[in-house]
């Protein structure tokens, strides 16, 4: 668990790698806003990329020219002009970026205090230009070297197209191919980064794996790609994401997650998203437009995804498991909560191929505000699926009058031997409740957090323990205000 | 304790209580008796600070201070507990950590310091002991899952460890078997003291079998029609209520 620690202390850090890399894009890679051809040629020929890598880019971009945004989300908001957007420049630019904490917004620092991120570290999320004052011992560096003792391969995906060619050219697209969505085609073109993960047969990764500790990833762009491979046999728990809200000038943010577990192996990806959700009427935060998904390719492999989703604007994901071997299990928990004017649809799919491929979905959503939100899922169940099981869980709770909750359950089902349960309630704080916890001396705004992260309870207590105890924290300080 | 005078108090435009005056000393336990619909849980909620009642007249005063002016939860750190007749369920919150909560925030707002968990396990446990609750119980959600008699020993054991100066029981007898009424009432009984004054809300005499109060009143109409004390209940009991009602009209 130590290593978990010392992750939430960017401080503690090296920091000379990062900022010689940093600089060196700042100064010579921003490109103009726009797409075409000739910006992932640039991008590619910056990465130097070999040829595969760049006619996949470019196949998935010709591909994207002929697509339109998905508008089927029960979500609103104004259309990104994707030629408005630069395509190559460090989305938290040093040189663009706060001077000291003095120029960041005040309320983001608030939040940070409550949160109880130490000062050094707000600087950090807050992009904040800091001199390399950092502990010269690197965390990540002795990380690195305790994994490679188990043959596991973690680092930037750009890196493992430089040292690893063979397994990226293997894996790469074949769980969400280029022209799976508009999003997934567009970040296929132009993702700058994000983590590879190489777990080989019948290895336990010996620790949690975490995006903290590739410390270029910090200020990984709006285009992330992650691809996860467990080998036969092999287990490994991923963590995603921050607590902190990351400040990003960037309006949209368009990841792939890709998983595949062969025979006999589990991944379990849990995520915290708290992105900036934009302020009180609206303005500003991010879009979140995700595909993620998991092939379950062997028989008798599990993928757990676990996601707590408080940040962004706008969130469109729905992080899917493709059981495709024979006993392959899927599951997904979800706390989503959704407070002033924010807007969620997410859920998950769970494509059954394989016989007896059970899962398991658990959404919890919350609404306070003006927020809304959506469940949406998809239970499909091929005709080769025999014996297959889904148990599906899904409810909401309101708080407030003027939030919205929708549940659109999706079920298809092509072998009747297949056995499904679905469970969905709404519910709204209940004056009862409230006043039943003020009457035991508890206030308000303490009784509020209680009661929602006592219906959030089930996925938290599917986090790894230390996720658990922020999603907790995050709750509580999201919920701020949320009632009265 | 506690002094109410000429309280009147209207839900949703509705007039409930008419005039109420009742004075509670010290280590005082008064019973409120009274047909359905006669305001008795208006009262209760009313002096535990509900939302949604509405006081139009009159005053209440505890331990010197205007109870009306103060939120629910200070009235708790104060020492006012009420006993909910409908104790709700809260999914997923631990029973413990509820109470937890609440003893903390007491003892935060008196300066003193707050127990760690070790300390109120053993407080919890030692209560838990006094209403014979199964040790099980300390640790599911609040009331999830509970029967009616379960929820209404969980409201005498929180009641024990909140240990306050004023409790109210609103029908903490209803829905209890005779074993169960008897657990509740050794508890209650158990907490009797001379710092501590009881309000029990009941429509039958049998609770009183159990818990003897000082002074019984019966509340009707909106206004507390007749008080006397334990042979009063006893009347209640052979007579009905309707030759108060005739005896206060004349």
């Amino acid at each position: 668990m130590s290593e978990v620690k010392q992750e939430r202390k960017p401080e503690e850090f090296t920091n000379r790698d990062y900022q010689a890399g940093f600089i060196t894009d700042i100064d010579t890679d921003t490109l103009p806003p726009g797409l075409n051809e000739d910006v992932i040629r640039h991008i590619s020929a910056k990465k130097d990329e070999p040829e595969w890598l760049l006619n996949w880019r470019l196949e998935a971009f010709r591909h994207w020219q002929t697509m339109t945004e998905p508008h089927w989300p029960n979500v609103t908001y104004t259309p990104t002009d994707y030629q408005s957007i630069s395509y190559y420049s460090a989305p938290k630019s040093q040189a663009d970026g706060p001077k000291s904490l003095d120029e960041v917004d005040p309320k983001l620092l608030e939040t940070y205090a409550k949160l109880g991120i130490p000062l050094r570290e707000q600087e950090f999320l807050a992009g904040v230009a800091v001199d390399a004052v950092f502990d010269s011992v690197s965390v990540a560096t002795t990380f690195k070297g305790k994994l490679k003792d188990v043959g596991v391969i973690f680092c930037p995906i750009s890196e493992a197209v430089r040292d690893y060619p063979e397994l990226v050219q293997q894996y790469l697209g074949t769980v969400v191919p280029t022209g799976d969505n508009f999003f997934a085609a567009l970040n296929s073109a132009v993702f700058t980064d994000g983590s590879f993960v190489f777990i080989p047969k019948g290895v336990r990764c010996p620790m949690e794996l975490s995006t903290y500790f590739r410390i270029n990833a910090l200020n990984t762009g709006q285009f992330e790609r992650t691809l996860i491979i467990a080998e036969e046999g092999s287990y490994v728990s991923y963590l995603e994401g921050c607590t902190a809200p990351q400040r990003d000038e960037n309006q949209l943010h368009a990841a792939v997650v890709e998983l595949v577990a062969l025979d006999d192996a589990q991944i379990k990806y849990s995520t915290v998203q708290n992105w900036y959700p934009g302020d009180e009427n609206g303005l500003g935060g991010i879009y979140n437009f995700v595909t993620k998904r998991a092939d379950c390719r062997g028989a008798r492999s599990k993928v757990s995804w676990t996601q707590v989703e408080t940040g962004s604007a706008i969130t469109w994901k729905y992080p899917s498991c493709v059981l495709r071997g024979d006993d392959s299990v899927g599951e997904f928990y979800s706390v989503a909560l959704t407070k002033m004017r924010q807007q969620a649809d997410t859920g998950t799919k769970m494509i059954h191929i394989g016989k007896n491929t059970r899962s398991t979905i658990v959404s919890k959503g919350i609404a306070a505000g003006f927020g809304n939100q959506s469940y949406r899922g998809l239970v499909r169940i091929a005709k080769s699926a025999e014996g297959a099981r889904n148990y599906t869980q899904c409810d909401s709770l309101l708080i407030g009058d003027k939030c919205g909750a929708h549940t659109f359950p999706y079920v298809e089902v092509k072998n009747p031997s297949a056995t499904m349960e679905h469970e969905a309630t709404t519910s709204k704080i209940g004056e009862d409740q409230l006043f039943y916890c003020q009457s035991r001396g508890i206030s308000e705004e303490d009784a509020v957090n209680m009661i929602v992260n006592g219906f959030c309870k089930d996925v938290f207590n599917e986090l790894p323990m230390e996720f658990a105890v922020e999603a907790n924290r995050l709750m509580e300080v999201s919920l701020e205000g949320a009632v009265g | 304790m506690i002094k109410i005078e000429n309280l009147h108090v209207s839900v949703a435009g509705k007039t409930i209580l008419k005039g109420i005056n009742l004075e509670i000393g010290e280590g005082e336990v008064h019973a409120i008796m009274g047909p359905n619909g006669s305001g008795k849980s208006t009262l209760s909620n009313v002096i535990a600070g509900r939302d949604g009642y509405e006081v139009t007249q009159g005053s209440i005063t505890y331990k010197g201070r205007d109870l009306l002016a103060m939120a629910p939860e200070e009235r708790a750190w104060e020492g006012v507990f009420l006993a909910f007749q409908y104790p709700v369920e809260i999914p997923g919150v631990n029973n413990t950590y509820l109470l937890k909560a609440g003893v903390n925030a007491a003892r935060r707002h008196r300066g003193e310091q707050e127990l760690d968990a070790m300390d109120f396990m053993q407080l919890v446990r030692e209560k838990a002991k006094l209403v014979e609750l199964d040790q099980s119980f300390l640790s599911r959600g609040v009331n999830e899952g509970f029967s009616g008699g379960e929820k209404k020993r969980n409201e005498i054991f929180q009641m024990a460890v909140l240990e306050p100066s004023l409790a109210l029981l609103d029908e903490t007898d209803s829905g209890l078997d005779i074993d169960a009424l008897r657990i509740v009432a050794k508890g209650v009984n158990t907490l009797r003291a001379a710092n501590r004054s009881i309000i029990m809300i009941t429509h039958y005499q049998r609770l009183l079998d159990y818990i003897q109060p000082d002074v019984v009143h019966v509340l009707a109409d909106g206004k507390i029609l007749k008080t006397g004390d334990k042979n009063l209940a006893l009347e209640l009991e052979e007579r009905g209520y309707d030759w108060v009602r005739e005896e206060a009209a004349a």
